[in-house]
């Protein structure tokens, strides 16, 4: 399940020299033309992805008769048709973000517990029991989110609205349950909070001992031993974690769909019920869509998937840049 | 600066088993005092425990009593985070924190103890770094990172980070078995340089280093693979490695064992 | 050197501790946790706050605050920071612990309510919104086949890939799979649904099928497969393929009997746990799949039904009977993908390379 983004160069055999043998025989040719065949098929599949959801939103996006990147309406039936997708941006991000900043700083604490501060018999069967969370599936958190969570919240957004609502974020402007694009983002914060949590473990596992026992000497305390040498070790590892993590938050399609009740608003009162995602867009008007609302539908799909590319490549970017600082040449 | 070690009774458990069994001795100031003996006999064990980074280990546990002058290491309201503060530790394989730069890495023990000023960390940095003979091999690159620095560049950067704090005690664990035969060798010249500031403990598998820049020496065997070790004998090196008084002693550093 | 360092005058000195300070008793933490338990109860009732999820914040923060200002006043500012973290530690996982706990005894409570032999072996056939009974055997024979149809696709693909990467890759190729197996990786599922759903659906023309699905879900299969298979290969020792190859064996032969045997046990872990993880993939299926309330043997024709677009549906129907459907099909879900995972793993501590590591 883990993507290791920094694995060690494959210990594999000097193929250079075993390639000009390996060609000789009719056996060696076909395995080689399968399995390059393989890897080709998947990267003719990503492309396929990218050119094929382009055409199609291309289709879309010329009968438009408004800015498909600033209109706040979704109504590619209407004529003329009309659809953009500012609300879904905005509440994608919005509710992403949310999420982040309550996940990350969860997720790095769960896996200093488990790494650090556990007692070490609860270690073990908590890191495997964090593994298992991941696995679950999302719709579930979507309906434990929906009839748990949402009527748990109201109290919550009550007081939030009474004291924080001169935040303007803050400020309930309407009635209603909690569906709310708040909601929404603590509902991916619990979603992400295992994936976060099990690479952040694994990188804090991986602090060589050395390291540690280096600031301990020092007479560092417990927690400036982790400042020291486990967070500078493992901040590559925190970003590749929180980057899978945001992926998740951004393309999570039926916990939002469940939780939340949409409208085409953008509002910056997060507790306000209405809002979208991208994912949950997508999910609740198909079922409606002609052929032509599923081209808009798909275009709205292909931002998401640039979105989610952008993300990726900026981790791999930082990883990348911050290789020479990642210790694995001490 | 430099203050004596006296231990008595000491025993040292990984959990049930136990590494070292009663071990009392001292550690004279201003003194290199080498631990030799086999594979296993507890030396490096009985190492950590006098800055009590032998708890760290899990299931690590200690009995008995360490006195630094006239504190005793283990004793009830004694911080183990302020005793690391005071004996200072240099570890087998060097250990600069990869992420900070030269600089960082020599100051990051004083950061840890309270404000300086940027000169005075200047100040510090530079003495500390003369002190372990870098300064001049480093001194125009204080910003890049310690882990581009060789071996022996590095392990001396672990002993100005150690020193720059000025720790009474200077433990090594086997500071030079990393290293090349020249690195080794200004290690070696260092330790008897700084031997004038603190008291320095080392332990070695290298008989020829334990008598090259020690001056007592302490043996420690064990009488059996899972026996706890002990230490046989403790006397200056000159005498351990002539006349010593304990026939065990002797068959190891003729090589008849070990 | 070091004379010159004696000789001249020591300007700057440096700070020492005692080596003893007042410290804190072991059963401080307790205490503090105790007070400011009590104190978030308490100001919790007199204001009058119904949400117990303020009185829990508002303890965790006491708990917080009443560590450092404690133990900031007894034991030094750096010893504060210490405690302070590490009670923040703690409180993370506490503050995490309860939502996931509250959702795995709520799904198991509310799901067994309704789960027995009947409701695992009928089907929604007839079954009226509001009305008691009705099952899930649609949907898990559909489940069940769309993801062995996405299996049998993504497996091989991503086996070979995987083979491809380590035991032949080197240079451009290789290079561009590498990467865009991670970039495959973030393909967000819904996204993998409207690429099927455009090319299959609104440009072949085919209709929805369960087909149609397994190929979304083998799309987000694959960079799965590839990755762990991957990290088994390369866990192989070289010495084994040197031995082989040095007996004169091709070099596919030396793949297919010495290295993929030796890794095979972390091969299907990875493979079963990609499993898990499409299982309970709903955007895609509910784009392609279609649901249906009848039971459709067939996954190449017709809109079939699927596990986790019935929890889905049921709640989306909203009536007392369906969301307790809802949760008896959440119920089955979670165990089918808890086994798949607990099987894997128990697979690879069982078949665990001895060599490896």
């Amino acid at each position: 399940m883990v993507t290791t983004t920094t694995s060690p160069p494959p210990k594999g055999p000097d193929t250079e020299a075993r390639r000009s043998k390996s060609t000789a025989r009719p056996g060696d040719k076909i395995f080689l033309g399968l399995s390059r065949g393989s890897g080709i098929t998947l990267l003719v599949i990503m492309a396929a992805i990218a050119i094929f959801l382009t055409y199609r939103a291309a289709l879309a996006i010329s009968k438009d008769e408004a800015n498909f990147l600033t209109t706040s309406e979704w109504n590619p039936a209407g004529n003329p048709p009309v659809f953009g997708i500012a609300v879904l941006a905005f509440g994608t991000i919005v509710s992403s973000v949310i999420a982040m900043i309550i996940a990350v700083p969860v997720a790095i604490g769960i896996a200093l517990f488990i790494s650090h501060y556990a007692p070490r018999k609860l270690a073990a069967p908590l890191a495997y029991v964090v593994d298992l969370l991941a696995a679950v599936p999302s719709i579930i958190y979507g309906l434990w989110g929906a009839i748990f969570l949402v009527p748990y919240l109201d109290g919550l957004n009550k007081w939030l609205d009474e004291y924080m609502g001169w935040t303007y974020i803050f400020d309930k402007a309407s009635d209603g349950l909690a569906r709310n694009l708040f909601t929404v983002g603590i509902l991916l914060a619990i979603m992400i909070l295992p994936i976060i949590t099990n690479v952040t473990r694994e990188v804090f596992l991986q602090v060589p001992k050395m390291h540690e026992e280096a600031a301990l000497a020092l007479g560092a305390t417990r927690w400036e031993v982790i400042r020291m040498s486990v967070l500078p070790f493992g901040r590559s590892g925190i970003i590749s974690a929180s980057m899978l993590g945001l992926g998740r938050a951004l393309g999570e399609t039926m916990a939002v769909a469940v939780v939340l009740s949409p409208s085409f608003v953008i509002s910056g009162h997060l507790l306000d019920p209405g809002g979208g995602t991208f994912a949950q867009n997508i999910a609740s008007k198909f079922n409606e869509a002609n052929e032509f609302g599923r081209d808009a539908l798909i275009a709205s799909g292909l931002v998401l998937f640039a979105i989610t590319l952008l993300v990726n490549g900026a981790a791999r970017w930082i990883i990348a840049r911050r290789k020479e600082y990642s210790g694995a040449a001490a | 600066m430099a203050k004596r070690i006296d231990v008595s009774g000491l025993s040292a458990y990984y959990g049930a088993h136990k590494a070292i069994d009663d071990i009392s001795m001292t550690v004279e100031p201003r003194s290199v005092t080498a631990f030799i003996g086999p594979s296993g006999c507890g030396k490096s064990t009985f190492l950590r425990t006098l800055n009590r980074m032998h708890e760290v280990t899990p299931g690590g546990r200690v009995e008995g009593k360490v006195m630094l002058d006239d504190e005793n290491l283990y004793g009830s309201h004694v911080d183990p985070v302020a005793v690391r503060r005071t004996v200072g530790m240099v570890f087998q394989r060097p250990n600069p924190f990869p992420t900070m730069s030269i600089f960082d890495n020599v100051a990051a023990g004083l950061r840890l103890n309270g404000k300086y000023k940027k000169s005075q960390l200047n100040e510090i940095v530079e003495r500390s770094l003369k002190g372990a003979n870098l300064w001049n091999e480093v001194k125009d690159r204080l910003n890049k990172p310690g882990s581009g620095l060789s071996g022996g560049q590095q392990q001396r950067l672990c002993i100005a980070r150690a020193i720059a704090v000025e720790p009474d005690v200077l433990l090594m664990d086997e500071p030079c078995s990393a290293l090349d035969p020249i690195s080794t060798l200004a290690i070696e010249d260092l330790i008897g340089e700084l031997k004038e500031r603190f008291t320095i403990v080392i332990v070695t598998h290298n008989m020829q280093q334990a008598a090259r820049v020690s001056d007592r020496t302490a043996f420690f065997n064990l009488a059996a693979v899972g026996q706890p070790g002990k230490l046989i004998e403790l006397d200056d090196t000159e005498r351990i490695f002539s006349n010593p008084s304990v026939q065990a002693t002797e068959d190891y550093i003729s090589g008849r064992f070990g | 050197m070091s004379h010159a360092i004696q000789d001249r005058p020591v300007q700057t000195a440096v700070r020492h501790d005692p080596l003893r300070h007042a410290r804190l008793p072991r059963w401080s933490p307790l205490a503090i946790a105790a007070g400011s338990i009590a104190a978030g109860v308490g100001l919790g009732l007199a204001a009058g706050w119904h949400s117990r999820i303020q009185w829990g914040l508002l303890a965790a923060l006491f708990f917080v605050l009443g560590t450092y200002a404690v133990t900031a006043k007894v034991e030094g500012s750096r010893q504060a920071k210490d405690r302070v973290a590490t009670s923040l530690v703690w409180v993370c996982f506490i503050l995490a612990v309860i939502p996931l706990l509250s959702l795995a005894w709520v799904t198991i409570s509310k799901g067994l309510e309704t789960l027995d032999p009947y409701f695992l072996s009928h089907s929604m056939n007839g079954v009226l919104d509001a009305e008691v009974g009705g099952g899930i055997y649609h949907a898990l024979l559909g489940t069940i086949e769309q993801v062995l149809l996405a299996t049998l696709i993504a497996a091989p693909i991503g086996l070979l890939t995987a083979v491809y990467l380590v035991e032949y890759g080197r240079g451009k190729l290789a290079q561009a799979v590498t990467f865009f197996v991670d970039v495959m990786t973030g393909v967000p599922s819904i996204v993998a649904g409207l690429f099927i759903l455009a090319t299959w659906n609104l440009m072949l023309g085919f209709g929805p099928s369960g087909f149609a699905g397994a190929m979304a879900l083998a799309i987000l299969m694959m960079p799965v497969v590839v990755r762990s298979t991957e990290e088994m290969l390369k866990l192989v020792p070289n010495e084994l393929r040197e031995a082989s190859l040095a007996l004169g064996v091709p070099k596919w032969r030396t793949i297919l009997k010495v290295v993929l045997p030796t890794a095979i046990g972390g091969i299907t872990t990875g493979v079963m746990l990609a499993v898990a993880r499409i299982t309970g993939e709903t955007a895609p299926v509910l784009l392609l799949v279609f649901g249906t309330k009848l039971i459709n043997e067939n996954p190449f024709e017709g809109a079939q039904a699927s596990l986790p677009l019935y929890v889905y549906e049921q709640y989306a129907v909203g009536t007392d009977a369906a969301i307790s459907r809802a949760w008896a099909a959440a119920l089955v879900l979670i165990a089918f993908v808890m086994i798949l995972n607990l099987v894997a793993r128990g697979i690879a501590r069982w078949k665990a390379p001895k060599t490896g590591r």
